[in-house]
């Protein structure tokens, strides 16, 4: 190995990192407000790649089906539970939520979608994708909020299961790839930088920094987090956990399928190939402790290297070396952890 | 004036034959309560009574059986969210802080509901919050879980009152807390009730409660032994011999 293919490994170790970060961030979110392990993160990120591909196609994404048949479901759920009480506002909350899906639905079959900016393109993506993560709380875990974490988990894989199906149904078994953001390469020294990489590494960069500031500055992100601090304290305050649940599971689908788009001119993405994706982010979080956000970010990219820099020299072994990695951390973790009285 | 006085004679909480069941026990069964716009009620009575359970109930923590009636609705094992944006506050015996979160963080999130519906009066009320507890103001930038038995209990005492409650529960206050900071959370009760606020407190240290109250209840085994006005609670020798006489009995036996 010499410097040049150093530098080339160690960019792409970076690329995959910066998303892994995200994603390790998401999990850790989600896990610590709803003690839910999203195990379907990684079906955000490729529905939302393959998504994109089919607008950047001018194809109607079939995924519109799926938003409108959960919706349905929902609305139905809604009116059923509600059914001996039901009055304007609840009613008004359907007709909104319908009216987003037929608003969407109509935008997908007039627009000229291949025509569209790419902008714009990305946009439609992420109205289409974000509702399915509430969509996905709503459904499959708020009846079971109060459930054994085993409980959830297993439904969390279900879940997946299930998606991963639909994603064959929806998007067919062929991969796809859609354009860069920028065509532009730059040169810096002896190193070949694709715009692309640089566009990742910085709308992760801002993400984690937007997030952050979400939670440490607002009052809403202040009540998600206080949801995962003491979620007694919090239902008392009035937040309720299904606000929390359904909050956190949209920004889950939101940084999930943005770093679908984000990779989608990087790597082919198949229907299937979301879990390895979202698993790499796991490894990331379990470094983190599941409790440390900054520990996470730092052990994804960690992953991220460590993934590219294998691919290079046992390149067979590449997945194995990476989900090895977790074995150390998990002694080491395990060994200086103690169990606390969860008493206050 | 009549206003005044028709406003005084309405309940704000009417509890209407509440029952409460972990499993097949009854923890609480058949209660009937009222409280006025105003007053200051107190439910007293000896562990496992059934006291944290019925705060529970009404601020709808455990599904429950029975009417509660707060501020003009009538609700059947109610929602919390509703009950809290209704303006009904809790401050638990296990006071339930963001214990790493700072102890601002802490009483801004007690105005999470009014933030939401788009009230932002809530700064003056955190200034009056300090005010009333000038401890708090000096810790804000702590972590909330590193205050003392007795700031803790301030501090969910003032993160309940962010939230401006019409009525405020309050389950043990004075639990675990020394003597003189326990005169310290009483004098707040009186202040409480000058900006208006309504109080039900439940609590095991019966003479000082009797003292505040305007109205009584004893509970015991789950249901209402005894009610009345404070004042004649406090005098009722079946009240004195149970709650409040072993320290006077005492002396009356050292003295014969």
């Amino acid at each position: 190995m010499n410097f040049q293919i150093a530098l080339i490994l160690g960019q792409d170790g970076i690329t995959n990192g910066a998303i892994y970060a995200l994603l390790a961030l998401s999990i850790l979110l989600v896990f610590t407000v709803t003690r839910i392990l999203l195990i379907p993160l990684g079906e955000f990120v490729t529905f939302g790649a393959l998504t994109m591909a089919a607008i950047q196609m001018g194809k109607a994404p079939a995924l519109e089906w799926l938003l409108l048949a959960l919706t349905l479901i929902d609305c139905g759920m809604d009116l059923y539970q509600y059914r001996h009480k039901l009055d304007g506002r609840k009613f008004q909350t359907i007709g909104l939520k319908l009216g987003y899906v037929i608003a969407m639905i109509a935008l997908i079959q007039t627009l000229p979608l291949a025509e569209l900016p790419m902008v714009f393109q990305a946009l439609l993506t992420l109205a289409l994708m974000v509702p399915l993560g509430p969509l996905m709380y709503r459904l499959f875990f708020q009846p079971l909020a109060d459930a054994p974490a085993l409980v959830l988990l297993i439904v969390s894989i279900a879940v997946h299961v299930a998606m991963v199906g639909v994603g064959l149904l929806l998007f067919g078994p062929e991969g796809a790839r859609t354009e860069p953001f920028t065509d532009t390469v730059f040169r810096v020294g002896p190193m070949m930088l694709k715009s692309q990489t640089l566009w990742v590494i910085m709308v992760s960069v801002i993400l984690i920094v937007t997030l952050f500031l979400l939670f440490e500055r607002t009052l809403y992100g202040k009540a998600l987090r206080a949801t995962a601090v003491n979620r007694t304290g919090a239902r008392l305050l009035g937040i309720s956990p299904v606000f929390a649940g359904k909050a956190t599971f949209a920004l889950a689908a939101f940084i999930g399928t943005l770093s679908g788009i984000l990779i989608a001119p990087i790597t082919t993405l198949y229907f299937d190939s979301g879990f390895i994706i979202s698993l790499k982010g796991f490894v990331g979080a379990i470094i983190g402790g599941l409790i440390s956000y900054p520990l996470a970010a730092v052990g994804a990219v960690a992953v991220g290297l460590i993934e590219a820099f294998s691919m290079f020299w046992a390149s067979t072994y590449k997945e194995i070396i990476v989900f090895t990695l977790i074995i150390p951390f998990l002694i080491w973790r395990s060994m200086t952890s103690h169990h606390v009285e969860d008493d206050e | 004036m009549s206003v005044q006085a028709l406003n005084t004679n309405k309940p704000l909480l009417a509890v209407k034959d509440l029952r409460v069941s972990y499993g097949k026990v009854e923890a609480v069964s058949g209660i009937d309560l009222t409280l006025k716009e105003g007053q200051l009620v107190t439910v007293i009575g000896p562990n496992g009574a059934g006291k944290t359970t019925l705060l529970s109930a009404i601020m709808g923590l455990l599904p429950s059986k029975g009417d509660v009636h707060f501020d003009g609705e009538d609700y059947v094992s109610p929602e919390i969210e509703t009950l809290v944006g209704r303006g009904l506050g809790l401050v638990p015996e296990k006071r339930e802080l963001f214990s790493t979160m700072t102890v601002e963080d802490n009483l801004l999130l007690g105005a999470f509901q009014r933030y939401r519906k788009g009230d932002d009066t809530f700064e003056n009320t955190l200034a009056e919050v300090y005010s009333l507890f000038p401890r708090l103001h000096e810790r804000r930038h702590q972590q909330a879980g590193t205050l003392s038995g007795g700031e803790r209990q301030m501090l969910a005492i003032g993160r309940a009152m962010m939230g401006k409650p019409r009525l405020l529960m309050l389950d043990e206050p004075s639990l675990g807390l020394a003597p003189l900071i326990t005169r310290e959370i009483f004098r707040i009760f009186a202040d409480l009730r000058r900006q208006g606020v309504s109080i039900l407190l439940v609590e095991q240290n019966a003479r000082a409660a009797l003292k505040v109250a305007d109205y009584a209840y004893v509970l015991e085994g789950g249901q209402i032994a005894m009610q009345g006005p404070a004042a004649e609670l406090a005098n009722d020798p079946r009240v004195i011999e149970a709650y409040l006489g072993l320290a006077s009995k005492h002396q009356e036996l050292l003295s014969s």
